[in-house]
Parts: C-alpha cells; sequence; structure tokens
C-alpha cells in the first residue's frame, strides 16, 4: 500500500520553499519506483520547521523539517517513509512540545487534513455543528453562542452571542453574514491559516450564522494580498455546493444560504466594519457613522452580522460540543481559546492555540524560545499596528481582555510581534505615524493630518531637536487623535506611539521617565 | 484585432459578465487589472456609463485603493513587506538592497520594464519575516543574496 506522505500548502511554508520539497519528493520516489500518497495538508503552525515533512506510521505521523531540497535523497536513503531515524528526524509530530502543549479547538484540524477534502472534513468531526444547528430554532443556535462567551477576534472582543441576537430580532426581508478575511493587521497570520488550512470550518461558521439568524447571502471579505487562501475558499465554496451544503434546501432542509467570496484592494481601513461594508457595495473605502449599527442597517441598508474569521470558525465546534464546553477554557470574561501568532524576532515562531489565561512572558519563552537573534527582548507589540507596544516589567500580563485594557493595551487578533534591544523605539513611533497617514480613510482631519504632523514631529525628536517643545506637541497631537477621530485607525495610533514613548524615554532623547512626561 | 480593440473587447465581456451582482464596480475592476495588469484611463467612461455612475465617481475608487494602478506594471511586481514583524528581522536593510539592485524607489518600475516595486503592509508570513511576493510567489527570510537569487531564477 502507498505510503502517506504530508507537505504543507499554506503560504508560510511555500515560503519556506514547501513546494520545491513537495515536487523533489515526488520526483525521488518516482525515481525509485515507491508509491506514495503526497497530501498537501495546512500546516501545523511549527514555522522554524518548515517545509515540515510528516510520514504517516502505525503509530502516528513522524516529522522531519526543516527540509532542504539537498535532503531530500538522503532521506529517502535512510528510510524516512518507514519513519527511520535521519539527522532532521523530530519523532512523532504531536509529541512536539511546541504542538502537545496547545489546547486546539478552532485549529483542531489545521494540518491534520487535506484542507479541500470534504471527505477528509466529515471524517474529522466536520459539519457536527451544522448538523446540530438544523435541528433546533435560531434562537437556539444564537444561545449557545451567548452561552459560549465567544467575543469577537477581530478586535474589539464584542461578544458574538448579542450581535448575532440583534441581528436575528431585525425584522427585514435581506441579511447577510460578512466574513471579515481582511486580516491587515501586522503579525497576524492565524485567518490566513484557517482558510488555506480548513477552508470548511469556516464555510459551516458563516451557514450556521446564516441559518441562525435567517440571512440567506454570506460574503467573504478576503484580502487580496492572500491568493492561496483566495483558491482554497472558492475550492471549498464549489465543493461545499456540489455535496448540498450550500444553496438551497441544505442538507434537505428548508433553509438557504448563499456565499461568494469578494476580494479587498489594499487599504487596511477596510478592516473596519464599516468601511468594509462600503467596500462591498462597490465604493470607496469611507467609513461611516455610527449608529445605526450594521446590526440593524448593514450592507446595503439590510440587518447584517460582521464577524472575523476565527470568530465564526469557532462556531461549529460551539455547535457541535456545546456553548458550555467552549465556555470551560479560558479566564474572567475571555472565555474560550485564542489562536496566538507569534512573530517579529522569535526562534519559534508559529501558530498557538491555548485557553485564555497564559501569560506574554510564557508564550514568549516557553513556547517562542526567546529571540531569533538571542539578544534580549526589548519590545513587543500585541495586537497589530494599532496595538501598544510591552516592555519586559510587562510580560506578565495574561492573555485577557480586561488585563491587557488594565495596562492600556490591546491583545487585538492576538499577533505578538518580538523586537530584540538593536529596535529603536522612536523609529516604531514614527512608523506607526506613517501608516496612519497612508491608510486613512481621510474622513477625519486628526487622522488624515495629524497623522502627518506627528511623522514631522518624531522626525524632529529623532534629530534632537527642540525635545522641551516636540515632545508635548507630540501628547498634543495624540490627544487630538484619540478623542477626535471616528474610527481606531486615528484613534488607536496613539498606543504604540505613546507607549513607545512611555516606556522607552531613552529612545526619544529623554534621560528618564519623568522627562517623558 | 488592434490592440485598443482587444482591450475594449475585454472591457466588455468582464462588464456584461459583472455587472448585475451587487457591488459590481471592485469585482469589475479587479478583473480588468488581472487581465490587463492595470485600470486604463480610457476605461473610466466606458465602465462609468455601464454601471450608470460618473467617471469622477469611478476614479474616486480606484484612487481609494493601493492596489488599483492606472499604469501598465513592469513584467513582475515585486511586493515588500514593510510591517513591523519583517521590520524587526531586518526589513529596512533589506529594502535599501531592493531600491539600490533595481535602481528604483517604491511604486516606480525599472527603465527596462522589467520590475515593479511596490510596498505591502503585512502578507501574513510574519512567521518568516521578513516577507516579500513576487507576481503570485511567495517568499519568507529574504536576505539580500536570496533576493538576488530569486531575481536570477524569474530570469532576470
Ligand atoms: C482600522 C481597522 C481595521 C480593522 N481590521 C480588521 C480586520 O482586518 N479583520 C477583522 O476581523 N476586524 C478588523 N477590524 C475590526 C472590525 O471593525 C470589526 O470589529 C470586526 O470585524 C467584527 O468582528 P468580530 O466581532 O468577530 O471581531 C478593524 C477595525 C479597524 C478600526
Ligand atoms: S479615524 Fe482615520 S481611518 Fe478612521 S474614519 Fe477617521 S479618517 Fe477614516
Ligand atoms: S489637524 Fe492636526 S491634529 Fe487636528
Ligand atoms: S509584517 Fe511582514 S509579513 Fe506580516
Amino acid at each position: 500500500m502507498a505510503i502517506t506522505v504530508y507537505i504543507s500548502c499554506d503560504s508560510g511554508a511555500l515560503a519556506l520553499g514547501a513546494e520545491r520539497i513537495a515536487q523533489a519528493v515526488s520526483r525521488e520516489a518516482h525515481q525509485r519506483g515507491i508509491d506514495i500518497r503526497l497530501i498537501r495538508n495546512g500546516s501545523r503552525g511549527l514555522f522554524w520547521l518548515e517545509p515540515l515533512v510528516e510520514v504517516q506510521t502505525d503509530q502516528s505521523r513522524i516529522a522531519y523539517g526543516p527540509v532542504q531540497g539537498h535532503d531530500v535523497s538522503g532521506l529517502f536513503d535512510s528510510g524516512f517513509l518507514n519513519g527511520s531515524p535521519h539527522p532532521l528526524f523530530l519523532g512523532l509530530t504531536e509529541e512536539l512540545p511546541f504542538f502537545k502543549k496547545q489546547q486546539r479547538l478552532t485549529f483542531a484540524r489545521v494540518g491534520l487534513t487535506d484542507p479541500v477534502s470534504l471527505e477528509d472534513y466529515l471524517a474529522h468531526d466536520g459539519y457536527r455543528g451544522l448538523h446540530n444547528a438544523l435541528t433546533i430554532s435560531g434562537a437556539d443556535i444564537v444561545r449557545q453562542v451567548t452561552d459560549s462567551g465567544l467575543r469577537g477576534r477581530g478586535g474589539a472582543a464584542f461578544p458574538t452571542g448579542i450581535k448575532w441576537n440583534t441581528v436575528l430580532n431585525a425584522e427585514a426581508d435581506q441579511k447577510y453574514i460578512i466574513c471579515n478575511a481582511d486580516e491587515g493587521d501586522s503579525g497576524t497570520f492565524s485567518d490566513r491559516m484557517v482558510m488555506e488550512g480548513d477552508p470548511f470550518v469556516l464555510i459551516e461558521g458563516m451557514t450556521i450564522a446564516g441559518i441562525a439568524v435567517g440571512a440567506t447571502q454570506g460574503y467573504i471579505y478576503l484580502r487580496v494580498e492572500y491568493p492561496h487562501a483566495h483558491k482554497a475558499l472558492d475550492t471549498a465554496i464549489a465543493k461545499a455546493y456540489a455535496a448540498g451544503y450550500l444553496g438551497q434546501n441544505i442538507l434537505g432542509s428548508d433553509k438557504t444560504f448563499d456565499l461568494e467570496v469578494r476580494l479587498g484592494a489594499g487599504a487596511y481601513v477596510c478592516g473596519e466594519e464599516t468601511s468594509l461594508m462600503e467596500s462591498l457595495e462597490g465604493k470607496r473605502g469611507l467609513v461611516r457613522f455610527k449608529p445605526p449599527l450594521p446590526a440593524i442597517s448593514g450592507l446595503f441598508g439590510k440587518p447584517t452580522i460582521v464577524n472575523n474569521v476565527i470568530s465564526l470558525a469557532s462556531v461549529p465546534i460551539i455547535l457541535d460540543k456545546g456553548g458550555e464546553y467552549y465556555r470551560d477554557f479560558g479566564m474572567g470574561r475571555s472565555r474560550g481559546t485564542l489562536p496566538v501568532q507569534l512573530a517579529g524576532n522569535i526562534k519559534y515562531p508559529g501558530l498557538v492555540e491555548l485557553a485564555f489565561g497564559l501569560t506574554l512572558r510564557e508564550l514568549l519563552y516557553d513556547f517562542g524560545g526567546g529571540s531569533a537573534s538571542g539578544r534580549p527582548i526589548k519590545a513587543v507589540q500585541v495586537g497589530g499596528p494599532l496595538g501598544a507596544y510591552l516592555p519586559e516589567s510587562q510580560f506578565d500580563t495574561p492573555l485577557d481582555y480586561e488585563a491587557f485594557a488594565a495596562i492600556w493595551a490591546v491583545v487585538g487578533h492576538g499577533g505578538i510581534v518580538v523586537f530584540d534591544d538593536t529596535v529603536d523605539m522612536a523609529e516604531m513611533a514614527r512608523y506607526s505615524m506613517e501608516f496612519c497617514a497612508i491608510e486613512s480613510c481621510g474622513k477625519c482631519t486628526p487622522c488624515r493630518i495629524g497623522s502627518t504632523r506627528g511623522m514631522e514631529v518624531l522626525d524632529d525628536i529623532i534629530k534632537g531637536r527642540e525635545l522641551n517643545k516636540n515632545i508635548p506637541l507630540l501628547r498634543d497631537l495624540c490627544d487630538t487623535l484619540l478623542n477626535g477621530s471616528l474610527c481606531a485607525l486615528g484613534g488607536m495610533t496613539p498606543y504604540p506611539v505613546l507607549s513607545a514613548l512611555n516606556h522607552f524615554p531613552l529612545d526619544f532623547g529623554l534621560t528618564d521617565q519623568a522627562d517623558a512626561a | 484585432m488592434t490592440e485598443t480593440a482587444s482591450m475594449q473587447t475585454t472591457l466588455q465581456d468582464i462588464t456584461t459578465r459583472l455587472k448585475d451582482k451587487p457591488g459590481a464596480l471592485l469585482p469589475i475592476l479587479h478583473e480588468i487589472q488581472n487581465a490587463l495588469g492595470y485600470i486604463p484611463k480610457d476605461s473610466i467612461t466606458f465602465i462609468a456609463s455601464e454601471l450608470n455612475l460618473s467617471r469622477a465617481e469611478v476614479h474616486g475608487v480606484i484612487s481609494f485603493y493601493h492596489y488599483f494602478r492606472e499604469s501598465a506594471p513592469g513584467h513582475h511586481t515585486i511586493h515588500l513587506c514593510r510591517a513591523e514583524s519583517c521590520q524587526a528581522m531586518g526589513s529596512k536593510k533589506l529594502e535599501a538592497h531592493v531600491k539600490n539592485r533595481l535602481g528604483i524607489d517604491f511604486h516606480e518600475t525599472t527603465p527596462d520594464g522589467k520590475f515593479s516595486l511596490e510596498p505591502v503592509y503585512c502578507l501574513g508570513l510574519c512567521s518568516c519575516s521578513p516577507a516579500m511576493q513576487i507576481d503570485s510567489e511567495v517568499f519568507g527570510r529574504v536576505s539580500a543574496e536570496t533576493f538576488d537569487r530569486s531575481l536570477v531564477e524569474i530570469g532576470a
């Protein structure tokens, strides 16, 4: 019988050469007359080991990595297809500590299955949530989601069940489900990994949402920077239609749900939900005033659920195992698990899904292994480009929405970007202002003009000019942004800027903390 | 068929096929850029009339989105990540090397028409920073050497 070999088709693995390795392994097997079945799976999320090659043995999968082109024939020589030793031998994938210590609920299948195989999806508990959802009322589905304690993973952490309930109770001839797959936050890639590694789980989550609130049309607003995710989603959607999981009379019920992918066009602000809806309507992505809430008057003026990829991809397991099962993970008001993304200057970058509550220090050192450069970690930015920079003294903060809010920081989408001691935090603050200036939708003056002004002030500060005037000026500008912005792009740019200034005054040419005030 | 005539056919095909979709403008612009590499200025009047929009509205949308371009790109487009995770792994030095090697700045095309260079703010490849994309191929842990090698590999 053919031996099954897994090599990932995740973009992160491809960026490290997985395609070349897959071709080399096929070629080598063919030349040696060995029959293998090569499956392109999602990534396990252990990116320092990619390209990872896994072999199915009777125990479980045995991993080798990171495999380079010149390793391939040697792997065959040493009998890796039987799980034999080799310098790149890593043992059982699921016993690798980075993987074993995780609690994978949303990512349960990512890396295990062939992402676009519906048979694989079904064989690994797929569509059990939808089956349950079809046997209960919309209100009961919403109740399960509310009971789970799930809060939006896109950034604002708003309770998902409450949002759904508003749409459920809104009277309308048409409602919409939008998946926010814009994933613009730097340092984040969990949405991408799910869409590439298990697209059916997102499709199932959206279908359940549609059935729950009576919405018959769904859109996945996907950033154009994700061509591989686009292909996986389109393939999976076509298969779901063909098998009766999308379209009319889903699984023989009287329910209808249609789903389509729409592409963004490189505007960060279009991740903001109202800007996203403008974009879906074919317009410039100008942020809308709220109210009205999208749940009341959203896409084309109709009641609309907008949820992040991870929020929606967490719904199937909630409907499968019940809200309480999910709620039992986590701490405080942060329930369930969060797929954390370790990025930047870190030795073991990757995806770590865990119940809320672990500290940053545990993530950075126990999972991440410290910096990649081997130098001390100076700062981490959590929650994307609008997230605060945290110094070492705050590394004992547990991953919990409220604990982060208490130190004027955000968990956001769970991206953690690590910097070693060579970083200049005044330069990072300048970059934050520049990013705001580049991506501003232009609706508010503080965001549009204040960010450019902030860049100029920081240029002066970096050159050491008139600090006694320019530091207070920078703080004033940040105040104006904080208070005078319609959305979080302008409103939260002060988070990285001020946290950099407050925690790292030396980088701004100040001699101590007091001068920074 | 002349070049203008074939462009007109392309525009016609795309708009006819997509114009009845709700929110059709972005899907149409995407397909035009996919087919032609950019959105020719001459096409705006046509798109506007097909969708019952003003020329200013169509132009406003094209100019709002960083991804849409109104001039032809080089033979290959290099998207280099400028965002934080890549900065933490030395993207600024890489950026200087890339600009120096190609002799162009962001948003420019080499005089021989081979390469366009565009900044991108995260490719979702932050687990292997610094990252870039050349056309549809992605590259992680890019160094000056691997950048030069990838140029050779795509035939520069
Ligand atoms: C400038 C800006 C960019 C945003 N980008 C994203 C994004 O890329 N993905 C996302 O899910 N949410 C993003 N959000 C948050 C959305 O506005 C919205 O809160 C979210 O999609 C709701 O889904 P959730 O409740 O499941 O998190 C962004 C917000 C702002 C202000
Ligand atoms: S804060 Fe900036 S991005 Fe947000 S609405 Fe105002 S101008 Fe637009
Ligand atoms: S215009 Fe500069 S902050 Fe208002
Ligand atoms: S920050 Fe460069 S790929 Fe994400």
